[in-house]
């Protein structure tokens, strides 16, 4: 396994300390690291040049003796800069002031769109209460037209097809008519995936546009792409001037420097992310998040800045005399897992505590849904349910369920995991907890 | 020398090279140069060609730091990776320094004979004297596993005169199975399918028996796309291949990773999982008909030892290629 980003300039830069300033040549040492990491992340050459060549400017002015090493500080610097670029507020898409709201597809081969114009449809659906309509403009591909009435169709969407025999161009226009005649909300063109540099079918893309002048043009980018994107990106921009970029197959392990290219050449924003082959495996996108992953997990530096932020020491030691004590309750469990939460997705939160990465992590895996739904669940209990779990029984169990939107199994599941905890916590107060500022301060 | 077809299939020989309606293999020359035309018009309209600066600052004044520093970029923007990367440009400049090469035109033909070096690695043909050869086609979503099985068996059909059997092996994805079911008709062959939502192994092995059954030369095996970081999938490609052997001790004789040009450094990866699940024979590099160079499979040659064994050029019939390390090579710098 590779070092981390944080690890190797903490080494790179271990003799700072003692002289107390960065000196160029120190700079330019780090400098590399972080440009090797970027390329490692598929992070354009060219951005990566230009964005060195900005955080070298703020570390050779850097103060060094703070309390974080010259390593954590030139990786603050980095994540900084790096949040800055990807952009700090989510994007979403625009709604037409006169419904159908339109928004078109475009993309590569196999970037993901069908199945994204389906998520994208399921999301609108469920989260803004619209009636989504499909289009099926993909006349080339093999059982293109087949593919988006099936997802479609999962999804509760209307697809508009009419076969491959006839033009994408006129079906796009004969599937905006359905759509306002059928008083549709919003109507999603699903098109072929070309290449940017065929004339031909960038060509049709731009005539699909005319066609349907759509409110909002996204771009599916898949999250594995590498120096490519930017080609990719420019031309796409050029011909059909996208609104905003969707990253597709964000679950896999790339690292999805494409991302910040992509963002970095055009301007647009990423505003959503698809995370899986299912249809309901689509959320919007987070910049921040994405600066972070990036950088790759294991990043000991935002570990401590977040913990050291959100862990109030006092409440620590609280928590840590409830334990002993046994009076853990559901509500200290609700403001332990908002707290953990705020630091970011749990997965990238095991990476950054020290000797918790590689080997061990692989096999843990987090599954933020869950957590949304335990978070759901406790919500939904009174404030003495959250301290008196024994008294969650019959009713109380089918009330809680409703209020959250989980199934009685769901409840009963949690109760019990959390009686299982509570045991384990008794044990572990019979002997010595592990000291968790400790654990943090292990990391500097 | 460039490869042909006939370098890239081991068959017994006895067969006829000519059968059906396609262009027979005295043609393949020309058809190649078509081909390569094709690929550098297609390059060379679309932007500031990158080979052209290589070759300008090889060729024209001093080696100097700045030589190398170029040389640098350029592999890495063809996304061969900074690891390699360093690797090939640090070997190029001791050579440079011992005198074993001097000047820009000596020191790019080096270059390229290094790259090809490296691509050229392992087993990299494909053999098809089993009866039948079982072929299976692994990958992550989208980077072209369907599409390169429908050419596949349009060229052993056409070309080779063989009898090819698909099975649909991928029962997840929407309307995965129509789409193979529309490249076997392309292709005029045989198509085992089961009902959606089925499972997987049996599906193959269904294809293998009938294969058997209706003489088939070649069985070929398309799966659901999968990213090489789900265990539980990996898992199940390893049951689909042992599910097959189960009716052919040896098969699948061939498992084909198919790698999109366009992936950066993930790629390595995906080789790498993907191989630990099942012993990957080949890669198939797709899509190099775009802008992308698809240098990352010189770092999974480099580094893992797997070959390329067929390039995709495009989305028709006739858009697959052996792969020819020298015009790899050549096509990373120009
Ligand atoms: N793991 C994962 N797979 C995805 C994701 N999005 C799409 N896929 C898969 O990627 C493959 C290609 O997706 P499609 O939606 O068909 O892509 P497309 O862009 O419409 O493809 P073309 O129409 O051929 O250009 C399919 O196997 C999808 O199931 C994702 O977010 N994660
Ligand atoms: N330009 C170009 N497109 C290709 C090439 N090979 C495949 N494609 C396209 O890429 C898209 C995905 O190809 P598929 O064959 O469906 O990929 P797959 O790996 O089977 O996808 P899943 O089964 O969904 O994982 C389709 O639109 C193909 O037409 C190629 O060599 N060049
Ligand atoms: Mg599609
Ligand atoms: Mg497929």
């Amino acid at each position: 396994m590779f070092d981390t980003l944080s690890e190797k300039l903490q080494a790179t830069l271990s003799d700072v300390r003692s002289r107390g300033t960065l000196t160029e040549a120190d700079v330019n040492a780090a400098m590399r690291e972080i440009r090797l990491a970027l390329l490692e992340a598929d992070v354009n050459f060219k951005v990566v040049k230009s964005f060195t060549s900005t955080v070298k400017e703020r570390c050779l002015g850097a103060d060094v003796l703070g309390k974080l090493n010259p390593g954590q500080q030139v990786v603050k610097i980095v994540d900084e800069e790096l949040t800055a670029l990807m952009g700090g507020e989510s994007a979403t898409v625009d709604f037409a002031s006169r419904p159908p709201t339109v928004i078109l597809m475009a993309g590569l081969q196999g970037s993901g769109k069908t199945t994204a114009t389906a998520k994208l449809a399921r999301y609108l659906m469920t989260e803004h209460d619209s009636s989504v309509a499909l289009a099926a403009c993909d006349v080339y591909r093999p059982a293109a037209v087949d593919q988006l009435v099936k997802v479609g169709g999962q999804v509760g969407a209307t697809v508009y097809e009419q076969g491959i025999e006839r033009d994408p161009v006129d079906i796009a226009r004969w599937a905006l008519d359905q759509a306002k005649r059928d008083g549709k909300d919003v109507l999603i063109v699903d098109t072929a995936g070309r290449l940017h540099v065929d004339e031909k079918l960038m060509d049709e893309l731009v005539k699909i546009r005319k066609a349907v002048k759509p409110t909002t043009v996204l771009l599916v980018v898949d999250a594995m792409t590498g120096q490519d994107a930017v080609n990719v990106a420019e031309q796409f921009a050029g011909a059909v001037a996208f609104d905003g970029v969707l990253m597709s197959k964000l679950d896999g392990d790339a690292r999805g420097g494409a991302a910040l290219s992509v963002k970095a050449v055009t301007g647009k924003p990423i505003m959503f992310a698809s995370t899986g082959e299912k249809l309901d495996q689509f959320e919007r996108f987070h910049p921040d998040r994405m600066a972070q992953r990036i950088l790759g997990m294991g990043d000991v530096l935002s570990f401590i800045e977040k913990a050291e932020a959100q862990i109030d020491e006092d409440e620590a030691k609280e928590l840590e005399r409830k334990l002993r004590r046994n009076e853990f309750t559901f509500e200290d469990f609700l403001s332990q897992l908002k707290m953990m939460r705020k630091m970011g997705p749990l997965q990238s939160l095991l990476g950054m505590i020290p000797g918790f990465q590689g080997a061990a992590l692989k096999n843990v895996k987090v599954d933020e849904r869950e957590l949304d739904r335990i978070e759901a669940i406790i919500l939904s209990m009174t404030p003495l349910e959250r301290r008196r779990p024994d008294l969650i029984k019959g009713s109380r169990r089918l009330r809680i369920a409703r209020g959250s939107g989980t199934s009685v199994q769901h409840v009963n599941q949690l109760v019990k995991q959390f009686g299982q905890m509570q045991k384990l916590m008794k044990q572990l107060g019979k002997g010595k907890m592990p000291d968790l500022q400790a654990m943090m301060r292990q990391g500097r | 020398m460039a490869r042909d077809w006939s370098d890239l299939f081991i068959t017994d020989g006895a067969r006829p090279a000519t059968i059906g309606d396609g262009a027979s293999l005295a043609d393949e020359p020309e058809r190649r140069r078509g081909f390569f035309k094709r690929l550098r018009t297609n390059l060379s309209k679309t932007r500031e060609a990158l080979g052209a600066e290589i070759q300008a600052t090889l060729l024209e004044g001093d080696v100097d730091e700045d030589t190398w520093e170029r040389l640098e970029e350029a592999l890495i923007m063809a996304d061969v990776g900074a690891a390699t990367t360093a690797r090939v440009v640090g070997e190029l400049e001791s050579e440079a320094a011992g005198g074993a090469i001097s000047g820009g035109e000596a020191l790019s033909r080096r270059l390229a004979g290094m790259l090809a070096e490296i691509a050229r690695t392992g087993e990299d043909r494909i053999d098809l004297r089993h009866a039948p050869t079982v072929i299976m086609a692994v990958g992550v979503n989208g980077t072209g596993k369907t599409t390169t099985i429908g050419k596949l068996a349009w060229h052993l059909q056409h070309e080779l005169g063989l009898k090819v059997v698909l099975g649909a092996a991928d029962t997840f994805r929407a309307a995965a199975v129509q789409q193979l079911e529309g490249w076997a008709r392309r292709a005029g062959c045989e198509i085992v399918s089961g009902p959606e939502g089925s499972d997987p192994g049996s599906v193959a092995f269904e294809a293998v028996r009938q294969g058997r059954e209706l003489g088939a030369d070649v069985v070929i095996v398309d799966t659901a796309g999968r990213l090489h970081t789900q265990d539980d999938l990996m898992a199940e490609l390893a049951k689909v291949r042992r599910v097959i052997a189960k009716q052919i001790d040896d098969a699948p004789h061939e498992t084909l990773l198919t790698v999109d040009a366009t992936t950066g450094q993930n790629g390595l990866r995906q080789a790498k999982l993907f191989s630990e699940a099942v012993p990957v024979d080949g890669i198939v590099l797709t899509k190099l008909d775009g802008t992308a160079k698809g240098g990352i499979a010189l770092a999974i040659a480099g580094e893992l030892g797997i070959a390329v064994k067929l390039i995709g050029i495009g989305e028709a019939l006739e858009d697959l290629r052996p792969f020819d390390a020298d015009d790899y090579a050549q096509a990373l710098l120009t």
